[in-house]
């Protein structure tokens, strides 16, 4: 068993009992933390693969943004866990529906299909940049699927946008460009007034 | 010195790679905390001065002794958790504050050998490990059960993450015009006196990056994240030792902000003119003087500007920043492609 074997069956472990402990926590702001674990290591994983862009961008993106998004808002919900245990019978022969379903088209996935792909892990040559290569790739032969991704983002960002904005009425808000621009005589009104003699 | 490895390499045996890389990190790490306490002491002496005081003056000879002796304080001082409180959680967002902050100096390159680890993505490390920071924060608050820490945390972690966003894209301005994502490339690509160097063709950039380094370490004039008397932040039910974790990551997180702005902004270890008697100092030295002034700003600017308010805080990063740097990365992709490219190379 050599060096990187071993990291791969210590990351392995952790991710696993990360996962697990996502669904199984009781408290769904730890369960949020075993899912940032869960990516972190999964991030290593992808390192021992050498694909070292994807695995900080899985970093900077999922944990660095998604997740404290999600943190924030499992954090601002008052959950009352006694109910939601509640539904777990009822809800359970669907859930393990579809469970037993996906676990049986990711073996498919990687038993058959997988062939080509996963049995022939080999070393890149001592140069190999992964994020030279992949936006080589992006930008030239997957341009038109790349930047067809980047303008459905876009539109979904706007959507978004659009579907929350609310235009209160009444806020105090305060155009920064224009206090700039503020004069002094639109603000101080000079008043020449004579000095008056005492007693008059 | 070589010896002396060999030395050691024999007496250790296949455990040398493992220490040979602790006592690395130790020599990162030891510089470090001392270097935050001292700035710590030079804050307040600066300060002190800039508003004709005199500062800490009485632990040691002209205080020098005080960062010594406030450390020992705050190691004496019982850490209280609060009734009520998640105890791991509270216990576990300090270590998650300052891991990030340490772990970020592992690419950071000192001179063109003296580099922990010299690898590719280093660029790409040093954002992805930074945005990890804000859980501590955010954990801290939540975990004390407390209205005003979590109320604290939330404003710091809106605060960071919109921050990073600028902080980003002005990264992406320096590795379009170095043309590699690693540091010791970058430093290398800004070879030559003052005029080479990466402020002048991405001058925008280089000040987004500046002030929002101060945003993202939470520093005047954007510290409504603590304000330190006035205003309650994340770590109010924190006390001892765990508050002094959370100083210790965020003077950390300012030493780097400072390094990695002389590092792609400043030419790094590259001498101020190219010719003698400047390029015969050691690289070093450029490095820690150029560092020194960076941090030297973020100072004097605590001591000059008022606290933004928290509207305007948010305004700045998102309609001005933000913007700012997307003109100026298409300014920069565009310039390459005239014959006035080598300006931004």
């Amino acid at each position: 068993m050599n060096f990187e074997l071993l990291v791969f069956y210590f990351l392995a472990t952790i991710l696993l009992f990360a996962g697990l402990r996502v669904v199984t926590a009781r408290h769904p702001v730890h369960a949020a933390l075993y899912l940032v674990l869960a990516f972190f290591t999964g991030a290593g994983l992808w390192l021992l693969l050498e694909a070292e862009f994807l695995a900080i961008t899985l970093v900077l993106v999922y944990i660095g943004a998604v997740m404290v998004l999600f943190l924030f808002v499992v954090m601002m919900m008052n959950l009352n866990i006694e109910k939601m245990r509640d539904g777990f019978w009822s809800n359970l022969p669907l859930a393990a529906f579809v469970g037993i379903l996906m676990a049986i088209e990711m073996s498919l996935v990687l038993t058959v299909a997988g062939r080509t792909i996963g049995s022939d892990p080999h070393a890149h040559a001592a140069g190999y940049s992964n994020t030279k290569e992949l936006g080589r790739l992006i930008y030239t032969d997957y341009v038109y699927p790349f930047e067809l991704a980047a303008v459905i983002l876009l539109v979904a960002i706007v959507a978004a946008i659009a579907i929350t904005l609310r235009r209160r009425t009444g806020t105090k808000h305060q155009d920064p460009a224009w206090q700039v621009r503020v004069k002094r005589d639109d603000r101080v009104r000079l008043v020449s007034m004579p000095a008056e003699k005492e007693g008059d | 010195m070589t010896e002396i490895i060999a030395i050691l390499q024999g007496f250790f045996g296949f455990a040398w790679p493992l220490i040979y890389s602790m006592a690395k990190i130790v020599a990162i790490v030891a510089p470090l905390m001392l270097g935050v306490a001292y700035l710590t002491y030079a804050e307040r002496k600066i300060i002190g001065y800039m508003q004709v005081r005199i500062g800490p003056n009485r632990v040691g000879p002209k205080g020098w002794l005080q960062p010594i002796a406030d450390a020992l304080k705050l190691l004496m001082k019982e850490i209280l958790i609060p009734a009520g409180a998640n105890k791991m959680i509270f216990l576990l967002a300090p270590v998650l504050a300052i891991g990030p902050a340490l772990a970020a100096w592992a690419v950071v390159p000192f001179s063109p050998e003296l580099v922990l680890a010299n690898i590719d993505a280093s660029l790409l490390y040093i954002m992805g490990i930074t945005s990890m920071g804000v859980y501590g924060i955010v954990l801290a608050g939540w975990a004390s059960n407390s209205k005003y820490a979590f109320l604290g945390g939330m404003r710091a972690a809106a605060q960071i993450v919109s921050y990073e966003i600028a902080m980003g894209f002005a990264l992406v301005g320096v590795l379009m015009a170095a043309q590699s994502l690693n540091l010791v490339e970058i430093v290398k690509a800004q070879h030559g006196g003052m005029f080479s160097w990466y402020w002048l063709p991405l001058f925008p950039l280089f000040i987004v990056y500046l002030i929002s380094g101060l945003a993202e370490t939470n520093r005047a004039p954007f510290d409504v994240v603590e304000g330190e008397s006035e205003i309650v932040g994340f770590h109010v039910e924190y006390s001892g030792m765990a508050f002094a974790i959370f100083f210790l990551a965020e003077y950390a997180n300012m030493i780097l902000v400072a390094t990695m702005t002389s590092l792609m902004f400043l030419g790094g270890w590259n001498p101020l003119f190219d010719f003698a008697p400047f390029n015969m100092v050691p690289g070093f030295f450029w490095l820690i003087s150029k560092v020194l002034f960076v941090l030297f700003l973020f100072l004097w600017f605590r001591a000059t500007f008022p606290r933004y308010r928290y509207d305007q805080i948010m305004r700045l990063g998102w309609k001005v920043f933000i913007p700012v740097t997307l003109v100026w990365i298409v300014v920069v992709g565009a310039a390459m492609q005239t014959p006035y490219g080598y300006l931004f190379h």
